[in-house]
């Protein structure tokens, strides 16, 4: 039952999402396309929408697949199912536990679990970016406007950098980009 | 107004003024509930931050569910968590029921496009923040290598290997490494 499979997943997701909202991003995908509930061209658009509306990114993905999915009463599922475990394990570290992520074995599993999700974060990303400019391993197809964007959005994230001395936000970067698809799919 | 209420009212505005997620909503935290109201101290702001970071799950509601017990206990937690939640749920629910059909005009289609390839490139530059910001240690890096390479083989070849699966090898390698250690110096062999 759908209901049951959306708060299984996101349940999953709320449990193993360390390193903030881009840590979470592998994780949900990893939900998302195994049970198939939407594709990755969706998700896509998703993140950039979560990104650049209030809230965190994990809770707004919850939501927007779970109405998606299955409605209001999805979307409810969805996001309490993502909320509920950092309700309660932060309610267990400031009632019960207050020493435990001083304790050294817990230090040790953290040590192995932050660079993980870093590596997994970086794999997610070096796809994302070579699968939009030349298409999946089983169907090689060169986009040229991808490759163009690509391109002109580095330069401007670079050149932003060394310019400003800070880094572009990410809600610039997605109305960069906008307006960067408009121009080189229009023509 | 009862503190149960501020306390939701609160982490409303808190959830509706923060763009960006986590990160961004720690700094307006510490204004509303550090600076302004006083509910918990800077100490603890500082301690929430590193329980958000070492433990799963969004980072605003790591803040909300800390701050709200510290105030009024396990209601307080449950009014401010459902506070920060309330204001993204309500716009994301509304986006939902129109995107589909947004989508259809050409333009939005096009200029979808352009995000898609935007937030590789965001996901990429997250990346490396974070690896700038990671411990400078052999085993970090081997295993944040050994995952990437393994998570672009998952994704290249459609492998069937979650990425939880991926997490839970690194942080049973991590404490194994760990546990060898001790006993090693225990017997007086190896200095680290």
């Amino acid at each position: 039952m759908i209901y049951i499979e959306l708060f299984l997943g996101f349940l999953k997701v709320g449990c193993f999402a360390f390193g903030g909202a881009y840590g979470a991003i592998p994780l949900i995908r990893d939900v998302v396309l195994t049970y198939g509930w939407i594709d990755e061209e969706m998700l896509t658009y998703m993140i950039a929408v979560s990104e650049s509306t209030p809230g965190s990114i994990m809770v707004n993905l919850a939501t927007y697949i779970g109405s998606n999915q299955a409605g209001f009463l999805g979307a409810v599922i969805a996001t309490l199912a993502v909320a509920t475990p950092s309700f309660l394990i932060v309610l267990l570290i400031t009632t019960l536990l207050q020493n435990v992520l001083k304790n050294r074995y817990a230090q040790a599993i953290l040590r192995g679990l932050k660079p993980c999700v870093i590596g997994i974060v970086l794999a997610t990303g070096i796809y994302m970016v070579v699968s939009n400019c030349v298409g999946a391993i089983s169907d090689v197809k060169l986009s040229v406007q991808a490759i163009t964007i690509t391109a002109v959005l580095i330069l401007l994230m670079i050149g932003y950098k060394h310019i400003a001395k800070k880094k572009l936000s990410p809600i610039i970067l997605i109305v960069l980009s906008a307006v960067a698809g408009m121009v080189v799919y229009g023509v | 107004m009862s503190i149960l209420m501020e306390l939701f009212f609160t982490f409303v505005k808190i959830g509706l003024f923060t763009f960006g997620g986590g990160y961004a909503m720690i700094s307006m935290i510490e204004n509303n509930c550090v600076e302004k109201k006083a509910w918990i101290t800077h100490d603890e702001m500082m301690d929430v931050t590193v329980i958000a970071e070492s433990t799963p799950g969004p980072i605003a509601i790591n803040c909300a569910t800390f701050t709200g017990y510290k105030k009024a206990g396990f209601l307080g937690a449950l009014a401010a968590t459902l506070g920060v939640v309330v204001p993204s749920f309500i716009v994301i629910f509304l986006i939902s029921m129109f995107l589909d059909n947004f989508l259809e005009i050409t333009i939005v289609a096009n200029a979808f496009k352009g995000i898609k390839v935007g937030v590789g490139l965001l996901i990429l530059d997250a990346a490396i923040t974070m690896i700038n910001k990671m411990q400078k240690k052999k085993l970090s890096r081997l295993i944040m290598i050994c995952s990437c390479v393994t998570m672009l083989c998952i994704n290249a070849f459609a492998w069937n290997f979650s990425s939880i699966s991926l997490m839970i090898i690194a942080a049973i390698i991590s404490l194994l490494v760990f546990v060898l250690r001790g006993t090693q110096e225990q017997k007086g062999g190896a200095k680290k």
